[in-house]
Formats: structure tokens, C-alpha cells, sequence
């Protein structure tokens, strides 16, 4: 079902870089009246790999997307890769150049070719001559492996190719960090696996990530914490094979029970 | 190929597929002209009594049509006679000789004679423009765009109204008429309300509370109005409030009350458009680190505005025809010359105002025609590019 086999880590932690890529602190968010987000706490290290899960509705995509401001958060601070998001609009470009985003829903340019769409941001925001944009798209795409695919327009391809160009696309930024919201829950079941390995190859480079998803067998794989929230607040982190075996709080038992069987 | 014996002997409860079904060709019914027929003209029975009424129409319009315009006819003559029943004792359609004595004046107003090549190159110069920015595979569109947004617009008003030091004779407005001041008030508004719409629909949907009240204000005050309210401000109500030294030409202040207006409605067109674009796209965009002005231009507005291109032409359209009200502010337009020719004693008759008003009927539909089919075209080229 989860297109990786269940069990031990395939690969050991990638030793972490000392510098702290993402640091949340103490951040709140309100939507009006409703307090999406409560005293969110949370330091990621770079090359780790986390895994957020937790109920819909807790909070998990609010999360990370005000790491790149997709959202603002109105107490706290966030820091990314030591630059703090505030509403000076330069540190908002700086962070977002250097954090990657997959959607759930893709969000490819439908009027522009899977070539266009990897090069579009290095040439317009990197300033990059296209000659050489072209080589780094070509290089990312034949890395999620649809290299022949370049000349096509998204909507030509299956959903789970589109999650890789999408992957391409964030890659040919070079970011540091990357985040993937639900990167494989609108794909069809045959699909998931394809990007789930790509994935997994980002993961074995030591790309720094934050990964919603309710894919088990990757958290299991990949993760070297798995984050749990429930109503806007994280009730639980631990590394995978405890928080599995383990788990501490009851509300972590009962989504657990939920979503293994 | 039906289902091979070896599928059989086990088709009662469980199956297993032995043999693939080769793709075969759809019956007689859905190809050929039979095909066409059922699936465009009698499709539904709301589709055939429209097929069977709209035969019924043409039945009973083109006949006469074609007897007014071709049949009975006159093609010759130098004055009114040659088009009275009395006088010719037949059935007279159509008198086109009065258009052919006239078709100068239609074309060029009181322009002076003299000068009339000028009004010759501008259509020139416009038609050339307009060719090399719609012809999608044109070679060097970028300088086509430079040509005709630049050099175009400069180029016409030193022509069409002169500049003595060129040796071009200053042609005051109040001589300009006919196709020439449709086409000028046409193209202005054409070429102006697209762009004004543009910064207006983005405007209304800004962030900034400052701009965004002013768009609104403007959009929703000049759609409030009607468009010969407006001409009446532009042509009557500003100059008693203007020293007439800086009173500005009658035919700009017409021009620029229909570029504002058309520009009002552009906006609610494109924010139509901005609107169908999901909201990831931009979020998408914004991931990527592209500026505000780098995704309307690259994401937003290419996909917005390509699902508007009908309702654009439509305003377009729309605009080439409102053109006709500034004939009751005094400017002599297409529709205004014929409205002065059809009363020429010279060639009264009682066909007179009729031919005048199909001339203006098939000049009319030839450009908004031509308009809408070349938005379909684009459409359809559109579409085939990206297949979702």
C-alpha cells in the first residue's frame, strides 16, 4: 500500500549539518477569530528529515507555509536558514529562494512547457542565462526520471509525473530546505510510489525536508523525527521507530490506531 | 472480435480474459456527412425544430436579400434618376451609384482633397501594424509590438493632423470624417482600454485599500453611466469649465471619453478572468521566490487572459459599434457621413437610405466578423497548445 517496504531504516541518518535550517518559536496564528496555530515550538537541523502528520484540520499545512510565508504568523518568531520572516518583503524573497515547495495539488503553470516550468524561476529570479537553466532543468528532470517528457505541457501528463516535474521544478532553484504538502495524497494509487522514490533519493542526498504526509512506510524510512499535531499544536515528536512502537500521548495512540491497521 | 471460446467456458461466474479486443472502426452513423448532420443540425429534438425554424428564416430573408442588393440593383448612373422606379420603370433595388459618388466622403469626411494620401498611408501604415501583430507566426513580433504601439500612434497623429515643419499642413479635426474617424476612435480605444483594464482589474483586486477604492470607484462610476452621458461631459460640460485656450480638441475629449469607458468594462472582463485562475498558481509562483509583478506578468495574466479572449473581443466589439454615438456630439463618423449623404437632394430617392444603411451594415459586420473570428482562431490555437 505505501510503495516502500515497512520495517528498519534502508539507510543510516545522514550526519546533520550543525547549523539550524528551520527555527519556530514560540508561533502563533489566528484565521479571525480561530487560533490555528498555538505556541508552535520547533528547530530543524540541516540535512534532517521530518515527517508531520496528525488529523486534518490540526494545523500541519498552516505550518509549513508560513515557513516560506504562504501564511503569516502574527506572534513568535521564524527563522529560516538565520533569516527572520517578518513583513520586510526583501527577507520574504531571500527565504523563499531558498525553500523549496511541492503542493499537493502541484500547482504547475498549465500555459507553460515542463521545460519552461523548471526554468522559469532560475531565469527570472536567479537571473540565470536560459542555456544554462535548461542544463540544470534537464539535469533535475532526468534525476525524477522524465527527461523526455520536457517538451510537454503539464496536462499531458499522469499525476505522478506531474509531482516530479513539480519536484524539478522546486529543485532547480538549489534549495536548502525543501517542504512537501500531501506531495502524493491527490495522486492515484499507482502513482504514489514513483514520487515516494524520488523523494527517498532527495532524502539519501541529505536535502534538508519537511514532509506532511500520511505515508507510514516513508516516515518509517525516511524520517529522523515524525511530528505529530492535533488543533494547532504538536503533541508529539520522537524519532520514527518510537514514535511507532511507543507512543507517548494518548491522542498519538488513538491516530495511530486509526490510520494501522 | 466477440468474446473467443476459451473466454466462454468460463464466463458464467469467474473470468479471465484470454484474447485482447482489438479497437474497431464507430458505426456508419457517427462518420461522414450523415455523422455531421446528426451531430450538428438534429442532435436533440430542441436542436431539429432550431434547424427547421432557422432554414424557415433564410428561406424567406435571402431571397429578398439578394433581390434588393444584386438582382434589382442599379450599378450605374450620375444622378437620382437612374434610381427611380417612375423614371426607369422597373423594380429598384439597391442604388449603388450613389455610394461609388460618395464612397470618398464615407471614407475620408471633409478631409481636404489634397491631403487625402495621408489618410491612404495611415490605413497603410495601420493595416500593416495590425497584420504584423495578429499573424501569431510573424518573424520579429517584439519590434511589431514597438512598431505599432510606438512608432504607429506617433507616426499617425504627425500624419493625420500634420506638423508644418514636415511640409504637412495642420488638417484641424473638425474636417476629419467617415472610416477615418471610426477607425481612429476604434483603434484608440482598442489599443488604450486593454492595458487601463488590465491595471484596473488588478488594482480593484489589490491588497492596498488606497488602490484598490480607487478602481472600484472609477470602474463602478463610469459603468453607472451611460457611454452618451459621458461623450455629453467630454464634448459639452468641459469646456465651461476650461479656458478655452486650453481646450482640448473635440475629437480627443470623444476619444478619450470611449477609451475610459471601454477601459471600465476591459476591467471587469479581466477580473472575471483573474478570478478562474486558481489560487495556487500564484502560490506556486510565490514558492518559487517570482516577484508581484513577475507572476501576474509570467503566471497570472497569460492564463486569465487567454480564458477571456472571447469576452475581450466582445468588449471590443462592442466598442467598434458605440463608436456610431459620437455622431450626436457633432463628430462626423462612418455612420454620421451617410446619415449626411442619404439627404443629398442630388440623390434623393426612396432607396436612398436604404442603400446608405446596408452599406453601413456590411462595413459594420465585416469588422466585427472579422474580430470574432479572429478571436476563435486564436482560441482554438490556444487550446491546442496546452490539452489539460
Amino acid at each position: 500500500m505505501n510503495g516502500i517496504a515497512n520495517g528498519a531504516q534502508r539507510f543510516k541518518p545522514m550526519p546533520l549539518n550543525t547549523a539550524v535550517a528551520v527555527q519556530l518559536i514560540d508561533m502563533n496564528k489566528w484565521y479571525g477569530q480561530f487560533h490555528v496555530l498555538r505556541d508552535i515550538n520547533l528547530k530543524v537541523m540541516g540535512g534532517e528529515r521530518i515527517v508531520i502528520c496528525g488529523p486534518s484540520g490540526s494545523g500541519k499545512s498552516t505550518m509549513i507555509r508560513c515557513i516560506n510565508r504562504l501564511e503569516e504568523h502574527q506572534q513568535g518568531r521564524i527563522l529560516v536558514d538565520g533569516v527572520e520572516l517578518t513583513n520586510d518583503l526583501k527577507k520574504v524573497d531571500e527565504v523563499r529562494r531558498e525553500v523549496g515547495m511541492v503542493f499537493q495539488h502541484f500547482n504547475l503553470f498549465p500555459h507553460l512547457t515542463v521545460m519552461d516550468n523548471c526554468t522559469l524561476a532560475p531565469i527570472w529570479v536567479r537571473k540565470m542565462p536560459k542555456k544554462e537553466a535548461e542544463q540544470i532543468a534537464l539535469h533535475y528532470l532526468m534525476r525524477v526520471k522524465i527527461p523526455e517528457q520536457a517538451g510537454k505541457y503539464p496536462g499531458q501528463l499522469s499525476g505522478g509525473q506531474q509531482q516530479r516535474v513539480a519536484i524539478a521544478r522546486a529543485l532547480c532553484m538549489s534549495p536548502k530546505i525543501m517542504l512537501f504538502d500531501e506531495p502524493t495524497s491527490a495522486l492515484d494509487p499507482e502513482m504514489v510510489k514513483e514520487v515516494l522514490d524520488t523523494m527517498v533519493g532527495l532524502a539519501e542526498d541529505g536535502m534538508t525536508m519537511l514532509v506532511i504526509t500520511h505515508e507510514m512506510g516513508f516516515a518509517r524510512e525516511v524520517a529522523d523525527r515524525v511530528v505529530f499535531m492535533d488543533e494547532g499544536q504538536i503533541v508529539e515528536i520522537n524519532e520514527p521507530n518510537e514514535f511507532f512502537a511507543h507512543p507517548r500521548h494518548e491522542r498519538t495512540k488513538l491516530f495511530l490506531s486509526q490510520i494501522l491497521r | 472480435m466477440t468474446m473467443a471460446e476459451g473466454d466462454l467456458a468460463v464466463a458464467d461466474l469467474a473470468f479471465v480474459r484470454r484474447a485482447q479486443i482489438d479497437a474497431r472502426p464507430p458505426p456508419k452513423t457517427m462518420t461522414g456527412a450523415l455523422g455531421w448532420l446528426r451531430d450538428n443540425l438534429l442532435s436533440t429534438p430542441f436542436n431539429i425544430a432550431l434547424t427547421i425554424l432557422i432554414a424557415l428564416l433564410l428561406v424567406w430573408a435571402l431571397p429578398e436579400l439578394l433581390k434588393f442588393l444584386v438582382l434589382d440593383a442599379v450599378w450605374s448612373g450620375t444622378d437620382r434618376d437612374a434610381c427611380r422606379e417612375v423614371v426607369q420603370h422597373r423594380e429598384i433595388g439597391a442604388c449603388w451609384p450613389f455610394v461609388y459618388e460618395r464612397a470618398a466622403y464615407f471614407v475620408y469626411g471633409s478631409y481636404p482633397i489634397p491631403e487625402r494620401w495621408r489618410v491612404d498611408v495611415f490605413f497603410a501604415m495601420l493595416t500593416f501594424g495590425i497584420a504584423w501583430l495578429l499573424w501569431l507566426n510573424a518573424p520579429r513580433r517584439d519590434l511589431g509590438a514597438v512598431y505599432f504601439f510606438i512608432v504607429l500612434p506617433v507616426g499617425s497623429i504627425i500624419l493625420l493632423h500634420g506638423l508644418p515643419a514636415f511640409g504637412l499642413p495642420v488638417v484641424d479635426t473638425v474636417l476629419w470624417g467617415g472610416v477615418l474617424v471610426t477607425i481612429v476612435l476604434a483603434a484608440v480605444g482598442i489599443v488604450v482600454s486593454l492595458p487601463i483594464g488590465i491595471v484596473l482589474a488588478l488594482g480593484r483586486r489589490s491588497r492596498m485599500p488606497a488602490v484598490r477604492l480607487f478602481s472600484t470607484l472609477f470602474i463602478e462610476f463610469v459603468r453607472g453611466v451611460p457611454l452618451i452621458t459621458v461623450l455629453f461631459m467630454a464634448s459639452v460640460m468641459l469646456p465651461l469649465f476650461v479656458p478655452q485656450q486650453f481646450e482640448p480638441d473635440k475629437l480627443l475629449r470623444a476619444m478619450i471619453g470611449l477609451a475610459l469607458f471601454a477601459s471600465a468594462y476591459m476591467a471587469e472582463v479581466v477580473r472575471g478572468g483573474l478570478q478562474a485562475i486558481p489560487h495556487g498558481q500564484d502560490e506556486g509562483a510565490m514558492a518559487l521566490g517570482l516577484t508581484y509583478p513577475q507572476r501576474m506578468r509570467l503566471i497570472i495574466l497569460p492564463q486569465a487572459l487567454k480564458v477571456t479572449i472571447p469576452n475581450i473581443v466582445n468588449t471590443y466589439i462592442g466598442l467598434f459599434k458605440d463608436t456610431t454615438l459620437v455622431l450626436i456630439v457633432g463628430i462626423f463618423d462612418f455612420l454620421r457621413t451617410i446619415e449626411v449623404a442619404r439627404i443629398d437632394p442630388k440623390w434623393a430617392t426612396p432607396v436612398t437610405s436604404t442603400t446608405g444603411y446596408a452599406l453601413a451594415a456590411m462595413f459594420y459586420l465585416v469588422f466585427c466578423y472579422g474580430m470574432s473570428r479572429y478571436a476563435r482562431a486564436m482560441e482554438a490555437r490556444l487550446a491546442s497548445g496546452d490539452k489539460r
